[in-house]
Parts: C-alpha cells; sequence; structure tokens
C-alpha cells in the first residue's frame, strides 16, 4: 500500500521560507497572493499491510520521526 | 571526572570539543561513536556541533532516533550533564531533554558570525564562573537557530530561570533572543553558541572557557563565584 504523508508548520509558527517566496510571487505578477506556507510531501510505500494497520503505522510514523509536533502538524492519505 | 563526547556520522565539532577539554582544560575527554550503548562512564555527554546524517528530514531528527540517545536520555534522568552545542541543541530539542523547537532562521541565510551573548543566569552547573549581565563573545554557525516554543513553554522557561543565555542583536530570530536554555533540573544545556570554538588564544577569543570552567567546578562539587 502507498501513502502520501504531508508535514506542515502550524499557523502559529513563522515560516520565513514561504514569506520569501510570498514576496517573489508578488513580485513577479503574482500579486493577489497574500499567504504562503511550505511543508513536505514524503512518499511511502509500505507493502502489503492491511487499511487500519497502515493508518496506526503512519501515526507512530509521523510521531517518532516524520514530524516534530511541537512545530508541526501531519496528515496522510493511502493509496491503493 | 570524564567527558564523554557523542560522534554521529556528519558531526564535525567533535574534535574542537575534544581539544578544549583536553588540551585547553586538562580534562579525561574520550569520543563516543553513535552506535554505544553503555556511557556509565562519563559524567557529562556532550552533543557537538554538525550536520548529523546530513540534517535529512529535519535537524537532530535523525540523531534523536538513534539508540545511544536512549542511553543519554537515562543519563539525564540520573541528574548526569548533558550539553548540546548548536546540532546538539537541535537534537535535545528532537528528543525531548529540552522544550522548544530550532527552525530556519529569519533571514533564511547559514549565519556564521561572532554573537554577542548575554549570561542570564549563573545559577547553573553550565554558568556558575560567569557573572550574572556579562556579556561575552562566541562563535555562531548555523542555518537553523530559531529558537521557537509556545507561550506556556516560554513561561516556565522565564519562571524557572531556565534561559541562561541570549543574543544582544538578535541575529537568528530566536524568541526572546534565546541563545541557550537549560532543563528543569538544570543538567541539560541546549545552546546554539559554540563555547568550543572560544577557548585558545591563538584564535583570538577564550570567551568560551568559561562555561566548561563553570562544568569543572561543578563536578568538583566546587563553590560558585
Amino acid at each position: 500500500m502507498k501513502a502520501k504523508v504531508y508535514v506542515t508548520l502550524k499557523k502559529s509558527i513563522a515560516d520565513p521560507q514561504g514569506t520569501a517566496i510570498k514576496g517573489m510571487l508578488n513580485k513577479i505578477g503574482f500579486s493577489r497572493v497574500e499567504d504562503v506556507r511550505i511543508g513536505k510531501l514524503i512518499e511511502l510505500d509500505l507493502g502489503n499491510v492491511e487499511k487500519e494497520n497502515a493508518e496506526a503505522q503512519l501515526t507512530e510514523m509521523c510521531e517518532k520521526l516524520l514530524a516534530n509536533t511541537v512545530i508541526e502538524e501531519y496528515r496522510f492519505e493511502l493509496e491503493k | 571526572m570524564k567527558f564523554g563526547i557523542i560522534v554521529f556520522p556528519g558531526s564535525n565539532c567533535d574534535i574542537d570539543c575534544y581539544y578544549a577539554l583536553k588540551i585547553e582544560l586538562n580534562q579525561e575527554v574520550e569520543y563516543i561513536w553513535h552506535d554505544t550503548e553503555n556511557i556509565d562512564d562519563f559524567d557529562c555527554i556532550i552533543l557537538p556541533g554538525g550536520f548529523s546524517y546530513g540534517d535529512y528530514l529535519r535537524c537532530g531528527a535523525a540523531a534523536a532516533n538513534t539508540r545511544i540517545m536512549e542511553s543519554v536520555k537515562e543519563h539525564a534522568q540520573k541528574g548526569k550533564l548533558v550539553i548540546g552545542i548548536c546540532n546538539g541543541f537541535q537534537v535535545l530539542t528532537e528528543v525531548g531533554l529540552l522544550p522548544g523547537a530550532l527552525i530556519r532562521n529569519r533571514n533564511l541565510k547559514f549565519i556564521c558570525d561572532t554573537s554577542v551573548v548575554k549570561i542570564e543566569n549563573i545559577d547553573s552547573p553550565f554558568t556558575n564562573q560567569l557573572k550574572k549581565g556579562e556579556i561575552i563573545n562566541l562563535p555562531i554557525a548555523h542555518g537553523e537557530g530559531n529558537y521557537v516554543a509556545d507561550e506556556d513553554t516560554l513561561k516556565k522557561l522565564k519562571e524557572n530561570e531556565q534561559i541562561l543565555f541570549t543574543y544582544q542583536g538578535n541575529p537568528n530570530g530566536s524568541i526572546l533572543d534565546i541563545a541557550g536554555i537549560c532543563n528543569e533540573k538544570r543538567n541539560v544545556l541546549g545552546m546554539m553558541p559554540h563555547p568550543e570554538r572560544a577557548c585558545e588564544a591563538l584564535l583570538g577569543n577564550i570567551d568560551g572557557k568559561a562555561i566548561f570552567e563553570s562544568i569543572i567546578v561543578f563536578l568538583q562539587g566546587g563553590e560558585s563565584k
């Protein structure tokens, strides 16, 4: 089973990279862009696992390693 | 009294720490390779600066998930000393031995400079040979040194006087100008500036020496200044 994990900075955490990209977008003609936040997309192949097991594993992976929950949020999607 | 410097793949300030302690401060010190399990012999563990595991995913995230960090947690729980410098500080926040996190510098740049550091608190094993309010110069070299924490954590850090070092002229955007903090039990220190790079007179600055001297005085059971 394949999965995508999205890790993003919490709303309360400033994202200097996003701010810089927002400035660039505004500068090259996309003047209406009001906010940019940059995160990570992690693609995984979990092998042959049941959906419930996959979800439990992904949660544990995110809590332990893939995200730092002090500053980041995560969510994931499973693909058949 | 024995110091141990943990060497992860990608650590690069381990030799500076060794030199400072061995040559400048005449202490017993050993490198500890990252797959070592038993660190019972050591009184003070140092997590040096560098780019452990290439800083992949997040700075310190991979190092935080190694076997040796379980031993470091046990070492800290016993009340023994742990210092994380730069990448070591990032590792300590990732394993939860220190609160908060270190994110990308405000200006998005890797900053290699001399920082002006104010001593905020001298009641710790790491600052007892300094004076409160004293200003020292310490090198910094980091891309992710911007300390963040939630309001509750900051309140606790202030109330318990866990903020040991602040910047004068904040280089990286750290909240409350934080350059270094200790845990509530005061036996774990994390700091972004590099005291080990400021111990050799030939290099022009020995301001970092007082931090290691504080630790030595503490471990010898000595009085603070």
